[in-house]
Formats: structure tokens, sequence, C-alpha cells
């Protein structure tokens, strides 16, 4: 093909001497810039520093959003009560855009450029799988809120910790038994075909064999599909239970589909939460959940049992009693997770006070403090209810809630113990080396 | 399910695909047929329609239907003026060299998605169907606005094809398309009907959206699917024939309906590729193309 415009003609655009110094001048500039500036005085003064590696775009861009008004409401209160061992607290943002290979990018970026004293933040659990070793490698801590079973399966690294969230594999031993005596024994599943969903595809099934029930089918949808009508003749017709777990933009779709093909003579319905997440339940074609059970982290509505401290948290992160914005009932919340943001800033700060954490040089000392933690009492810093943290696992356990769907709100109905979700540890982070 | 009312579900999901398909397509196959131009931003003008659908429904109100209807006539006019604008500061300051435009709607596929991230938000948005019909069938019910889906996009598609053989535009669209040079030689203003044409593809790219918003929301990134299955089906029709997209849309749809129900999706999507490697090997100007010059 012909170079008419001479796109390929590097003999135009040949590097000339002057041009040559332009451009170490520009480079000398760069260091001296103000992202390069150091402390120079004692890290007394500094700020301690919490790179956030957020999903401002992408998929979890709607979790993303009301993740960092979350961490941003708890920072907030933590300044305000005089910060970490006497430092203001700075959160650093950079964008991962739910990329699991950005995802290791940003902890690079984060540990080297911008030499934060933590990474922190991130949900989505093909994220936190690609960025882990990252984090590991260059040893710094990292804490997730990402609910995958992951970090507790301890296939991750000894810098990896979950302390402000429940695991998936301890929500559904939790639940199980009050699926099996509530809803029905005979269970259909759908639910996304990656880390997420898996973990939900290898953990209820023996859940609920142990409580005498049984999952007939399960159906793995991509996780970019768009339409779902095609997957619903692989439902049984024996099904009892249809348990959904569906992640992303695609979820309205899915329920008006199920809507369409069952009419009102449908299965009974349990679903996650994450499927309807900073999604309205009284969007036009939702009313076909009426009546069906969904697993909630943290109440999206107000319920009238709230904890002062619920109450507290829900007005600093600015959420009404619906789980929406103050000021925009059309801009719903992610509850059911973000509260795990809020949670875990505590855990970090308990853990850099205990560490008597200084600065980067100190990372193995607050790692070694984290992994000492074992309790966190329900109040102001744990809103959504009491929890214990196992250290060689590095994942907490709390209490679960079932709502019900009923006049377009979501009840609880249920709550499940801290003791319903434990089960063994499957390895040990504390063996591996700092 | 028996096999009879499984093959139904499936032909109908199948059929809806394709109505989509064929129109984004068309728009697509347009575009490069009379300019020469891959418009790798397509999908963005698909998502921008979806997009525009819930903006102008939210802001009428009212009955769905109303809002319905609105949308499907204002969302594609501002998509064709958007496009007929980055027609004019983009591609016509490049001479609509192959190569430069393709790098040139690679960035408006990013300004359109960023902007749309910015100023729309990153949920998805339901919007209300004009009508919610459930039509029961014998072992499943099945939306009735799917099938006017069906309906509406077959309209177009025969209006389409009215305009490209019936009307003097469309005279002049395949006499550019034919030759540009010798068209511009008898006074035909081949700068004008590029504006017209790029419009165009972004306006039935828009349509398909409105038309299928009310089933799946409308989402930032919703434009790369259909930019891939349009391009698949493109190459496989023959780029700049009206029918070969039709026929091609119609094969994909139904295939991937079918396959993905009987088999898996995964499947589907491995035998589209697989078709469309065949095509390039043995007929590369696709089934119905003809052997440019």
């Amino acid at each position: 093909m012909a170079d008419k415009n001479g796109f390929f003609d590097l003999s135009k655009t040949a590097l000339t001497r002057r041009t040559a110094l332009k451009g170490l001048a520009a480079g000398a500039g760069l260091a001296v810039a103000p992202g390069f500036v150091r402390y120079a005085q004692a890290q007394s003064s500094a700020p301690i520093k919490i790179g956030f590696q957020s999903h401002r775009t992408g998929i979890g861009a709607a979790y993303g959003r009301w993740y960092e008004k979350t961490t941003a409401a708890a920072i907030k209160a933590i300044n305000a009560a005089g910060g970490i061992n006497g430092r203001q607290v700075e959160v650093i943002i950079e964008d991962d855009g739910t990329d699991p290979g950005r995802g290791a990018e940003v902890v690079g970026k984060f540990a080297t450029q911008h030499k934060t004293d933590i990474v922190f933040g991130t949900l989505f659990s093909h994220v936190v799988i690609g960025s882990a070793p990252a984090a590991g490698e260059a040893k710094i801590p990292y804490f997730v809120v990402s609910e995958g079973h992951h970090v507790a399966s301890t296939k991750l690294n000894r810098y990896v910790f979950q302390p402000g969230i429940t695991d998936v594999k301890s929500q559904i031993q939790a639940m199980a038994p009050w699926i099996a005596g509530n809803v029905g024994k005979k269970v259909t599943m759908i639910f996304p075909d990656f880390a997420f969903g898996y973990d939900h595809r290898d953990y209820l099934p023996p859940a609920l064999k142990a409580q005498g029930a049984d999952v007939i089918a399960q159906i793995a949808i991509p996780p970019t599909e768009s339409s779902f009508t095609k997957y619903f003749p692989q439902i049984p017709a024996e099904t009892e239970v249809l348990y959904h777990v569906m992640v992303g933009p695609a979820v309205l779709t899915f329920v008006k589909e199920l809507g369409e093909f069952y009419g009102s003579n449908r299965p009974q319905l349990f679903g996650f939460m994450d499927s309807l997440e900073a999604t309205d339940i009284n969007s036009p074609g939702l009313e076909f959940l009426d009546g069906s059970h969904f697993w909630e982290g943290s109440p999206r509505y107000a319920q009238p049992d709230d904890s002062a401290a619920q109450k507290a948290y829900r007005a600093a992160v600015g959420i009404d009693d619906n789980g929406a914005a103050v000021g925009d009932p059309k801009d719903i919340s992610t509850a059911s997770h973000m509260f795990g943001c809020w949670e875990t800033l505590y855990v970090v700060k308990k853990a850099m006070e205990d560490a008597g954490y200084k600065g980067p040089e100190d990372r193995a000392k607050l790692v070694e403090a984290t992994e000492a933690l074992t309790e966190f009492a329900e109040g102001p810093e744990h809103p959504q209810g009491p929890k214990t943290f196992n250290g060689k696992i590095h994942q907490c356990f709390g209490i679960q809630n079932i709502s019900k769907v009923e006049g377009g709100k979501l009840k609880v109905v249920h709550k499940t113990k801290i003791e319903d979700g434990l089960y063994e540890a499957e390895g040990d982070y504390t063996t591996q080396a700092l | 399910m028996h096999f009879g009312p499984h093959l139904l579900l499936a032909a109908l999901e199948g059929l809806v695909t394709s109505a989509v398909l064929a129109l984004t397509a068309l728009g697509l196959s347009l575009v490069f047929g009379v300019m020469r131009v891959v418009n790798v931003a397509h999908g963005e003008f698909f998502m921008l329609g979806a997009v525009l659908a819930w903006a102008i429904t939210t802001a009428i109100g009212g009955h769905p239907a109303l809002g319905f209807l609105a949308a499907l006539v204002i969302a594609p006019l501002i998509v064709g003026t958007i496009a007929l604008i980055a027609e004019q500061l983009v591609l016509r300051r490049l001479n609509y060299n192959p190569e430069a435009t393709i790098v040139a709607t690679i960035g408006m596929l990013y300004i359109i998605q960023q902007l749309a991230l910015t100023f729309y938000g990153p949920e998805a948005r339901p919007v209300e169907p004009p009508f919610s019909y459930r039509i029961l069938l014998p072992w499943f019910g099945y939306s009735g606005y799917k099938l006017s889906v069906i309906a509406a996009s077959a309209l177009l598609l025969i209006a389409t094809w009215l305009v490209l053989t019936r009307t003097k535009i469309g005279l002049i669209m395949r006499a550019t398309q034919y030759d540009s040079e010798t068209a511009q030689a008898f006074g035909i203003p081949v700068d004008r009907v590029y504006g017209g044409v790029f419009a165009l593809g972004a306006m039935l790219a828009a349509v398909a959206a409105v038309l299928i918003v009310p089933i799946s929301q409308a989402h930032y990134l919703m434009g790369q699917d259909p930019l891939l299955l349009s391009f698949i089906v493109v190459i496989i029709g023959g780029l700049g024939s009206l029918r070969g997209t039709v026929v091609a849309a119609v094969l994909i749809g139904l295939s991937d309906g079918i396959i993905s129900m009987f088999f898996s999706p995964t499947l589907a999507k491995i035998i589209a590729t697989l078709l469309v490697a065949m095509v390039l090997v043995f007929r590369p100007q696709g089934l119905f193309g003809t052997v440019s010059r």
C-alpha cells in the first residue's frame, strides 16, 4: 500500500539536536514536579497514604462510585477524630477499569510511584486475583473488600487481607439452613461464569446437602451476556428454588425475561443482592421479584431495629431510608457491600495503631498486627454488626441478612449468627515469609 | 422442555437478535460500501441511541408508549447529527484515507464512550417498553414486545431498501459507491453524499438500539457486542451488499439463538468466528459481495 501521506517516512521527522535537548529538559523538569517531592522531615507529620484501587470505569463502575463515597466518609470521620497515630490520612485513587491486568499495574503504581502505605478497596474477584501477586511482590499490604472466597482460600499471599466483609463460602454456609427450611429443597443455580460465580457453584451444593436439600442444575452464564431467555429451558421443571447470583448491567433484563418466561407460575427465588446493587428494585419489570428473598450484607432499606451506629453510618455516607443518595432518590447505593470499605478502614486504623506504624518500612509489622486481630465489636466502627477475624486466613466472619421483597422494599426477615458461617481454615498465611 | 417448544423458543430469540443485528450491520455496511470507511465507532452510535432513548423517555414521562415513540424519532436524529459533525470535523479532514479513518474512529469510540460515562454514568438504566403484553404459549410465556421488534426491524429494512433502490437519493448513493470519481465528474456532490451516508449509518444503529433498549438496558459499554457482531455479519454477507447483510444477520442471529440454547453460547460465538474465517478464505468478498475493482 502506497504511503501517500508519509506516515512511515521517518526522514521528515528526524531527531534534531534541539529537539533532543528539549526532551531532556522536559524530563528533568518532571523529576522536580510536585508529585515527586518527598517529605523531607520525619514521617511524623506526613499523612498516611492509602492507595484506593477503584472500579471507576468498566463493569464495576457503579460499585466503584459508592465505594469512593463510603471511603471518603470514613476517612473524613477518621481524620476528624485525629487520624491514625496522630497523622492525617490521605486517599489516592487510581482507576483499574475493573480489569485484572490494569489492577496489577495500579498496585505497582501505588507501591513504586505514589509510595502509598497500603493498597485498599478492590471489589471484583477477578481484579483481586489479578492484583494480589503484584501486592505480594511489592510487599505492600492489600486490603480488599471483595466478598469472594479467594482470600480465605489461602491461595493468594500473606499481604492480602479481607477484614471488612465476609466471604461467599461463609455466607452460603450460614444461609443454607434457612433456604432449605423456608424456601425449598430442589435448587437450580444461575451464576456468572467467572471466579465469583464459581465460589457459589462450589460451596452451595455441599452446604445444601448438609441440610437435606439438593442442587439439581447449575447454569453458568458468561458475564457479558445480554439476553437470558435462551438459558431458561435448562431450568428443570421440578425446581423449587431458583438461586440466582448475577453481576453486571444486564441483571434487569435477566429478571424481566424470567418474568416473561414464567409469569405468575414461578419457582421460589433466592438471590444475592449483588444482582441488584445500585439498581432500584421498583424498576419496571422487577415487580416479578415481589415476595422473593435476597441475601444482603448490610440492609439497603433502614430497618426498624437499626442500631444507633447503623443510623450514624448511613448519615455519614449520605444514604436515606431507602438506601438512595440523600437528595437523589434515583441514585441507589451498593449498601450490601460498601459498608465493608468503612469497616476495613477502621481495621487498618486499629492495626496501624497496634503496630506503631510509622511508614512503608513498617509494612511487615502492619501485616503481623492485622493477623493478631481477633474480634471487632459492633459499634460506630463496625456498624454492620460484630465480627471475628481469623488471622491465619486473613478473613473476617460476621452476620448475614436475609431480606424479603415486600411492597417495593426489602425487609430483613432473618439474621444469621457468626457461628453459622464459620468453617475449617484451608491453610495458614502466617507460615509464609514476610 | 420438549424439543419442539425448545426449538421454537430458540428460533424466536434468534430472530430478535437477527432483527437488531440486521439494522446495526446495515449501517456499518452502508458506510463501508459507499465511503470505504471502516467505522470502529459504530457500536458507540448504537450505545448513544440507547442512552438517548433513556434520556428522552425519562424527560417525557406519561404513558411509556409516548416517550418510546418520541425516542424512536428523536434519538436517531440526534445521533445522526452527532455523526454528521464527526464526519465533517474528522473523517473529511483525513480525506477518508482508509488507514487514518480506522485510527480516527477508534479515537471517536473512546471519546463517545467516556463522554457517556461522564454525563450518563456507569449504571444500566431501564426503559419501559411501549406495551407489555405477554404472549402465553402452552409451554412458556414470551414477550409480545420482542415480536414487535422483529416486525419493526423488518419494516425499517424494507424502507431502507426502497430508499436505496427506488429514490434519487438512493441512486446517487449507489453511483457514489460504484465509482466516486466518475460520480463527482457527473456533478454529484460526493462530500455531501459521504456526510449523509455516515449519518444514515449511525441512525440505523441508533434505531436498532432504541428498539432493543426496553429489552436490555442502556449502558455505556453496550456498544461493544453489536460492533463485533456487525463486523461478523458484514464480512459474511459481503461489504456493501444490503441483501448479504440481511441474510447474514438472520443466519448469525438464528444460529446464535439455536446453538447457544442447545449447546453453549461460547460454541455459538466460536462457530460464528469460524464462519468468518471460512468466508475470508474461500469467498473473501462475502456471500453476496462483488469483487471490488
